[in-house]
């Protein structure tokens, strides 16, 4: 029998996949990735420069797949386009359509069409053949790169970066909310939900970006900027502390208050759950990354092992963010509604929501966003780590 | 009117839209039957039923239910004494074939059948991103499967277990009290088939209805009133241990 003790007969099924879980965590990361660049943009943190183009391509790399997940779960995907033309307005996921694509065409795309407006211009003169066609087309007949013209760009973008922020918390938070709003489980229904996704998001945006960028940096055989990441290590430690803070309120909360549901809940996170949410997602995945992030914060470590320790402590970030959409997804359905029994996931291998899947969507983003760095080079050749500020390239002269 | 072809071209798509929109909220109907005089609910006698398992038979035929789903089903309940662990609950196949008897230390013992609660506030068409789920007029909840986009956000939302996809069409599906029948004069399946009377379709906007006398005679509860969902399924003699 899949499951133990008594569920309602329609419950025995899980409804919602391991898809649904990719889905939170790639639109996290991509919420994530873009406050990173917004902190140099709108916040001048000068330190993070050298990240602030790879960040804006990650966000759009994985904001591109993250409704692959949903659309492969649906029983209809043929009928998605209709919440574009009949939402129901009471829905939080009929609003999902809407901010996406706010989310995409009016702050990542123009964002990054306007920081590279000037690169793009340049290559489309540089090149030839098939090349230079892609960059005119790219250029959406703007080529205009003279100073003025620049400065305008700069500042559009500038005011674009500020709409983006609470742009991102929307697309993120709203994320969180179509879990915390659902009233017949107490595993999910929480006022905080859509915080801890939000500082959650972040969290795993900033850890993504940081890992690529010393991959890729180590990849083109140059010298990984230590400013630069060190900086962004303590952004990951703060927001970290933040969201550790806010799921241990809420489960401290549970269980003071120790609700009808609490006893189920309880025997589930030190049973079925164990593995994922207290020794992956807490331990492995939180407490541990933390721990590592703060000795680099109070002790005198050299370049080498400060660079080790945010490789690992952001992997097990990784690792502990996925962990957590994981347990509220699939950990939401595990137990009965009546809270007298519980149930199993059985995850197929090669099946349309199998773990195939799951893996393919997941390095999708990586292809894509190899794609967008050969297309727009987040970086100039000359550059080095010895001058960050001149990496970027997006200063107007 | 005088309307350019320019005009007509930009109308036209706008006006096929807007009426799929009328469309998607409209019940089947029957001729002579006005949706606005009925609001429908049912009538569920713990105290009567026998936990046959008749009515889920009826409904899985008349509906056309897949084997191992359930628009209806009935639980039993042992309750040995005070507190979780001592109560036991079974359903096996929706208690379809009926119930083995209990074996081990015996206590009060009763049959739940449960349903769609027919929610008036109900949570699962709060959530439907294309409003395929909708309360009709009489107040039943319905599912237009020709709309549904098999999101099974409104399976989360139910509180009560009432609903699931259908493996055959994708879409999801509940029970529709019989919207088929009770639109002709006629009652549910399951209503018609049980044995003891423990279901019986209620009318509340009908005062000839005798649900309201027993309504106003007996002490009734829904389940899981602290959700406030508007539940329209009344249990007689419900214990305090159904959940």
């Amino acid at each position: 029998m899949p499951f133990d003790g008594f569920m309602y007969p329609n419950e025995v099924e899980l409804q919602w996949s391991v898809l649904i879980v990719l889905y939170p965590f790639l639109t996290g990361l991509v919420a994530g990735a873009f406050i990173l660049a917004s902190l140099e943009r709108v916040f001048l943190v000068e330190a993070v420069k050298p990240t602030y183009r790879l960040a804006l391509l990650t966000a759009l790399a994985f904001l591109l797949v993250s409704p692959l997940p949903l659309q492969l779960h649906l029983g209809h995907p043929e009928r998605s386009l209709e919440m574009y033309l009949t939402p129901h307005r009471s829905s939080a996921m009929a609003m999902f359509g809407f901010v996406y694509l706010w989310y995409l065409m009016a702050v990542l795309v123009v964002e990054i069409w306007l920081d590279y407006r000037k690169d793009i211009v340049l290559m489309m003169q540089s090149s030839t053949g098939l090349k230079k066609w892609i960059y005119g087309v790219m250029t959406l007949g703007s080529k205009n790169i003279s100073e003025h013209a620049l400065k305008v760009d700069s500042r559009v973008g500038w005011a674009i970066t500020l709409i983006g922020i609470p742009s991102a918390f929307l697309l993120h938070g709203y994320v969180g909310f179509i879990f915390g709003s659902v009233k017949a489980n107490p595993w999910w229904s929480s006022p905080l939900m859509p915080v801890v996704f939000i500082f959650s998001a972040m969290v795993s945006g900033i850890a993504a970006v940081m890992l690529l960028y010393m991959f890729v940096t180590k990849y083109r055989g140059k010298e990984i900027d230590m400013r630069c990441v060190d900086t962004i290590a303590r952004y990951l430690l703060y927001t970290f502390v933040i969201d550790f803070s806010l799921e241990m309120l809420d489960l401290v909360h549970r269980i003071y208050e120790a609700d009808e549901s609490f006893r189920s809940l309880d025997f589930m996170v030190h049973t079925r759950l164990y593995l994922s949410q207290v020794v992956i997602q807490i331990i492995a995945g939180t407490v541990i990354p933390i721990l590592l992030l703060a000795l680099t914060q109070v002790l005198p470590l050299n370049a080498i092992v400060r660079k080790r320790i945010y490789a690992l402590s952001g992997a097990l970030t990784l690792m502990g963010i996925f962990a957590m959409r994981w347990n509220v997804v699939i950990g939401g359905q595990l137990f009965s509604k009546s809270f007298l029994g519980y149930t199993t996931y059985k995850m197929g291998f090669v099946a349309r929501e199998g773990l195939l899947t799951a893996i393919f969507l997941t390095l999708l983003p990586l292809g894509i966003l190899w794609v967008l760095v050969k297309l727009l080079p987040p970086w100039s050749e000359k550059d080095a780590a010895a001058i960050p500020s001149s990496l970027s390239g997006q200063q107007a002269d | 009117m005088n309307v350019s072809r320019r005009k007509l071209l930009v109308l036209l798509p706008a006006a096929a839209v807007a009426w799929e929109h009328v469309l998607a909220g409209t019940p089947e109907n029957s001729p002579n039957y006005k949706e606005t005089e009925h609001w429908w609910g049912m009538l569920l006698d713990i105290t009567k039923c026998i936990g046959c398992g008749s009515c889920v038979r009826a409904c899985q035929l008349e509906n056309h239910v897949p084997d191992g789903y359930f628009r209806t089903w009935v639980e039993r309940y042992v309750v040995r004494d005070w507190g979780f662990e001592h109560i036991s609950v079974d359903s096996p196949e929706g208690g379809k074939n009926g119930f083995p008897a209990v074996t081990g230390e015996m206590g009060k013992s009763f049959f739940v059948p449960k349903m769609c609660n027919q929610c008036a506030d109900s949570p699962c068409t709060q959530v439907c991103p294309v409003g395929a789920t909708f309360v009709s007029p009489d107040g039943v909840v319905l599912v237009d499967k020709k709309y549904c986009l098999g999101c099974r956000y409104c399976i989360q939302a139910c509180p009560y277990g009432c609903r699931f996809l259908n493996p055959d069409t994708n879409t999801a599906e509940k029970c529709s009290l019989c919207y088929h029948r009770i639109t002709k004069g006629l009652t549910t399946a399951c209503c018609e088939s049980c044995p003891t009377g423990a279901r019986q379709l209620a009318d509340l906007k009908n005062p000839a209805d005798p649900v309201h006398e027993f309504l106003k005679t007996h002490s009734v509860q829904v389940l899981k009133p602290h959700l406030a969902t508007g539940a329209k399924a009344f249990y007689n003699g419900l214990d305090g241990s159904v959940r």
